[in-house]
């Protein structure tokens, strides 16, 4: 027993390969070819879902992208995928598919009691029900909204697939792959144009494998295959299948999201799950056909109401009856074709109901022949039967609802009309319009190169169809520079009128009130609409929002026409005067996993590694991240070393003796030209047009606004040659700040400069026994009086070229050897062995940290970007009678008074407690309560072997005056309090007599 | 996604470049009062509609470039270097 819902032949399935799947559980069969959807309905599984808000029991309603109900968690484990659309998801071996949104079954569901409940859950019900307390909302409506209301789970395990990102570049992009597309692709193609056809579906033709048309006398599907196969053959065309258009943005590019893999049960060995594609087109033709919108009756949303169609998709494209007994309702001549082709496929049509008083009369003929029963001026009130469809209760149009024919049937399928498709053109910026001919809006003016035809453009003529799409086609090949020769359209065998009529809202059987669907993924009926609006929610945007009409994951594809017009009626306005909302990317759910593509995990974010990066792998350091950068956070000698015994032990190691640190990612930048020294002047608060060659001199920069930006040393080599060093935080954005004053404030400065960070690997040897290292592998004079403190120069180590710098971050005597990168490791190695005597050792950042705080150096959490050079102790270097970036609003009043948070020192005046970084500075007789009573915060923390006490470096106001202050440091995240003694920044040798040593 | 044409390399992706601020802002001179300096940093114009702005090559050739865009639309009617000195960018890529 199984698919006794199948037609006995008919359909683009191969009934040869039977495909077995299960839906909550329950094992199913269906055909290679089939949708999830359609699968389904062969098996007469009509109950998929339940919904959002009310948890009424749903079905499948459409046959594409634009379903609102039937969405399932498709997978389990980590490829789990909630939202997704049964009729979207082709049908593979072994898939696993379940429900959403009920609980404990889809057959008893404990919330549709909230079908009971909705006079509560009306529009707007988030603003009014779960108004007040607010504290109700973290702690009850929250957790119960949630409970309620969830739109299935995702998966918390790792995605086991991957993405990739590509571009391409065309001169014309056609989108779908209907008549109209097929026909703009290939007479843009056969002018020479670079085209690209994308389309959603495995299959290219769109409608044609949807109905029954039939094209130069032949089947509309086979004509498009031909079409493929031609188009297929031709070097200049991309065809791209699986593949959906979903964002139209500035400038022309467009976003696709290529299904590799979704139609498989896992991706073959190599490929991606999922692929975007950024395209360039010179033009865009926008095929992208029409969605047909459902007809707002009582129960609209029953198992067993569907769009006519979707109808006469299952029965044409996957021979699926959707029903036995079908009730047809509809206000155009389009869903007869729903009647004609369901009635040659075995389904007994019980009426077709038509809302027009005088439908066409051939149609009217043809119904006769086929013994099928036509109600004009009627529709369907409501459809009736529990959890699907049993019967449906017929209305007169013209308001008499007090005796409602009942019509058994098991299928309602109805056409409120069609929508074109204007997404796409909306996204890229223009404004549809609307057009009273097909009750719908069109596309209006273009903003960007792109022209929507056929169904898309509001032509459902097959005729006019193919023959806009080669007309498009031709003139956006010639538009983008190619001769185009004549090509005719192909000639559509079969043509109707559309004869729509409006019919927004059904009347109510016996006027009761009946549940009438408008947005059904997000549970927006047609009284909330109108409710929205008695409130004054009147404007499409506010209605939108208040009562969440097409935000759900369908964006109301087939919705928000007819709340458009329903709330037009309720203003008693033409529609195009309620006016339309604004449709924005992404036209379908887009995994987030595309958007990230490659760059997951481990290639996040480049690594930037240093000369020494495998030295210091091999030696088992532990790294810290400083931006890009990998650097050596400190070196465990033994198991069980903690980081605290690491950085104390190398912080010792180089105030007793010498050691080496890994500096290279300091940022480095060479700087050229007979006016450099001119133009350090202007961007450093310092002087250096008097700094002679082989002298460095420590420098800070400021913002134009005032605070300081970055500092560093920076070295005068040659005559017209200057080095400079900054933060590593701050490397490319001094760069990028020295490019834009150069170039756009300065151009007259004769300089050039550019980044040499990568270049050279920078080695600091620091530590009493520094000097005497040194010596043994350097072929200059490095003594005192040769080389005293702040000097520069070239020198030899060993056979290693090397630039040598006197300067010291750590407070000891101290060098900074540069070497060209290609060198680094191996004068990291041999300072090792030459030091193997002294006993040298290497320390890390952690080390490095401890002795700058000891030192008292400002670094980047003190140079926050809020402080100016004042409050950093900096100002004494300043020379105020130059000007230089940021001299004139650093003397802002403000900034040069009282109040402001200065850098301190911080000691810990509790035996073993050291400071925490964030902790508020605060007045030991005042209880820290609000953020207002704070004096400031602590910058830096750490134990200092030298003091053996815990110290910190600080903001706080007015700081630099309260030195030898005793206040506390509150941490109000842990309840923690320390008392602390504010003190000089500098801890350590505060006249600097060892660096000078 | 905007397309910046840099005279040196060609039709680029916006992601290549980083936005440089008003371009119709002129920078006071050295000894404007405090005040010119003040609104020059502060008191921006946010104008609706073409507009002149700075763009930096920064992941390309690292030009700083004026560009002329519509704020609403983001057309770009054209750029040009910032700086009058830097190398004449025919022989441009294209
Ligand atoms: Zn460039």
């Amino acid at each position: 027993m199984g698919q006794q819902f199948r037609t006995s032949s008919n359909g683009q399935i191969d009934r040869g390969r039977i495909l077995s799947f299960t839906f909550d559980g329950k094992p199913y069969q269906g055909y290679e070819g089939d949708t999830l959807a359609s699968a389904l309905l062969a098996n007469g599984v009509r109950l998929v879902g339940r919904s959002f808000k009310y948890h009424r029991p749903r079905g499948i309603q459409t046959a594409g992208s634009e379903e609102p109900n039937a969405i399932v968690e498709l997978r389990t484990g980590p490829r789990k995928e909630p939202n997704t659309r049964a009729t979207t998801i082709e049908l593979f071996d072994g898939l696993v598919a379940n429900s959403q949104n009920r609980w404990p079954s889809l057959n008893f569901d404990i919330m549709s009691i909230n079908n009971l409940f909705s006079p509560l859950l009306s529009a707007g019900f988030y603003y009014k029900t779960f108004m007040w307390p607010p504290s109700f909302w973290t702690n009850v409506y929250e957790h119960v909204i949630r409970r309620a209301a969830g739109l299935g789970t995702a998966s918390t395990e790792p995605d086991p697939d991957f993405y990739e990102q590509c571009h391409e570049h065309c001169d014309v992009l056609v989108v779908g792959a209907g008549p109209a597309g097929l026909s703009a692709a290939l007479a843009a193609a056969r002018a020479e144009a670079r085209v690209i056809l994308v389309d959603e579906h495995p299959r290219l033709g769109g409608s044609l494998n949807d109905e029954n048309y039939s094209i130069n006398g032949k089947a509309g599907s086979e004509w498009a295959d031909e079409i493929h196969a031609q188009l297929e053959e031709m070097d200049n065309v991309r065809v791209f299948t699986r593949t959906t258009l979903f964002g139209y943005y500035d400038h022309n590019v467009v976003a696709a999201i290529e299904k590799v893999s979704d139609h498989m049960p896992v991706p073959h060995q190599g490929h991606p799950r999922q692929r975007m594609w950024t395209f360039y087109p010179g033009r865009v033709v926008i095929a992208s056909g029409a969605t047909e919108r459902p007809l707002v009756f009582g129960n609209n949303d029953m198992p067993g109401v569907m769009l006519a169609s979707a109808a006469r998709a299952y029965v044409n494209r996957y021979g699926v009856k959707p029903g036995r007994r079908a009730v047809i309702a509809t206000n155009n001549n389009d869903a007869y074709r729903t009647a004609i082709d369901l009635h040659h496929a075995g389904i007994n049509i019980t009426a077709v109901v038509d809302s027009r008083r005088q439908p066409d009369e051939a149609l009217v003929e043809e119904l006769e022949k086929l013994s099928i029963r036509l109600m004009t001026g009627s529709t369907v009130g409501s459809a009736e039967g529990h959890q699907q469809v049993s019967y449906a209760q017929i209305v007169t149009t013209q308001g008499d609802t007090l005796d409602p024919e009942r019509i058994d049937c098991d299928l309602i399928a109805c056409s409120g009309g069609w929508n074109p498709n204007i997404h796409l053109h909306s996204q890229s910026g223009a404004k549809p319009v609307y057009d009273d001919s097909i009750l719908s809006f069109v596309p209006g003016k273009s903003r960007q190169s792109e022209v929507s035809v056929g169904a898309a453009s509001g032509s459902f003529s097959l005729q006019d169809c193919l023959a806009q799409g080669v007309s498009a086609g031709t003139l956006a090949a010639r538009q983008t520079g190619f001769k185009s020769r004549k090509m005719a359209a192909a000639r559509a065998d079969n043509e109707s009128d559309y004869a729509i009529e409006a019919l927004w809202i059904s009347p109510t059987p016996y006027n009761k009130s009946y549940k009438q669907f408008v947005d059904q993924q997000n549970d927006v009926k047609a009284s909330d609409v109108a409710l929205a609006s008695q409130e004054g929610f009147d404007s499409v945007e506010l209605l939108k929002r208040y009562t969440t009409q097409g935000m759900a994951t369908d964006q109301g594809k087939t919705s928000n026409v007819n709340a458009l017009a329903i709330l037009a009626c309720q203003r008693g306005e033409p529609l195009p005067e309620v006016g339309i909302t604004t449709f924005r990317p992404p036209y379908v759910p887009v995994a987030m996993g595309v958007f990230a593509g490659h760059t997951v995990g481990y290639d996040f974010m480049p690594v930037r590694r240093t000369a020494i990066h495998d030295w210091n792998t091999k030696q088992g350091a532990v790294f810290v991240e400083a931006g890009l950068w990998l650097r050596a956070r400190y070196y465990p000698q033994k198991p069980g070393d903690t980081m605290n015994d690491c950085y104390i032990r190398e912080t010792e190691a180089t105030r007793n003796n010498v050691a080496i640190v890994d500096v290279t990612s300091l940022g480095k930048i060479d700087i050229q030209g007979p006016d450099a020294a001119e133009f350090l002047n202007r961007l450093y608060i310092n002087n250096w047009l008097k700094l002679p060659v082989g002298k460095v001199r420590y420098g800070a920069m400021l913002r134009e606004d005032g605070m300081v930006f970055d500092d560093g040393t920076t070295s005068h080599l040659a005559e017209n040659h200057f080095f400079m060093t900054t933060t590593t935080a701050n490397a490319a954005s001094v760069l990028a700040h020295m490019e834009q004053y150069h170039q756009i404030e300065w151009p007259e400065l004769d300089v050039v400069f550019c980044s040499v960070t990568e270049q050279w690997t920078g080695i600091a040897v620091a530590g009493p026994n520094s000097r005497k290292l040194l010596e043994q592998v350097i072929d200059i004079d490095i003594s005192n009086e040769a080389f005293p403190f702040m000097s520069v120069g070239e020198c030899m180590i060993n056979n290693i070229p090397a630039r040598l710098f006197r300067i010291s971050f750590s407070g000891e005597l101290a060098y900074e050897i540069n070497v060209p990168a290609d060198y680094g490791e191996q004068a990291w190695l041999e300072l090792l062995e030459a030091g193997e005597e002294l006993e040298v050792s290497v320390y890390g950042t952690e080390a490095l940290g401890t002795m700058r705080i000891e030192k008292g150096h400002v670094a980047g959490s003190e140079l926050d970007g809020r402080t100016t050079a004042q409050d950093l102790g900096l100002e004494g270097m300043a020379n105020r009678s130059k000007h230089f970036i940021g001299k004139h609003n650093s003397e802002r009043p403000l900034l040069m008074g009282e109040g402001r948070l200065q850098v301190v020192g911080l000691k810990s005046l509790e035996e073993d407690r050291n400071l925490r970084i964030g902790a508020h500075l605060v007045d030991p007789r005042v209880k820290l309560e609000t953020v207002s009573q704070s004096q400031g915060h602590v910058t830096a923390t750490t134990y200092s072997p030298q003091l053996g006490c815990g110290i910190a470096l600080g903001l706080l106001r007015d700081g630099a005056s309260r030195h030898g202050e005793q206040i506390e440091a509150v941490f109000p995240l842990d309840d923690e309090t320390l008392k602390v003694e504010v003190c000089h920044p500098v801890f350590i040798d505060p006249e600097g007599e060892l660096v000078r040593a | 996604m905007l397309r910046i044409d840099c005279p040196w390399c060609g039709v680029r992706n916006e992601d290549e470049f980083s936005y440089g601020g008003d371009a119709t802002v002129e920078r006071p001179a050295d000894h404007a009062s405090q005040d010119d300096w003040y609104h020059y940093v502060y008191t921006r114009q946010n104008p609706a509609g073409p507009h002149r702005e700075y763009w930096h090559h920064v992941n390309g050739c690292r030009a700083w470039l004026v560009v002329e865009r519509d704020t609403v639309t983001h057309e770009i009617f054209s750029t040009a270097p910032a700086s009058p000195n830097l190398p004449d960018p025919d022989g441009r890529a294209r």
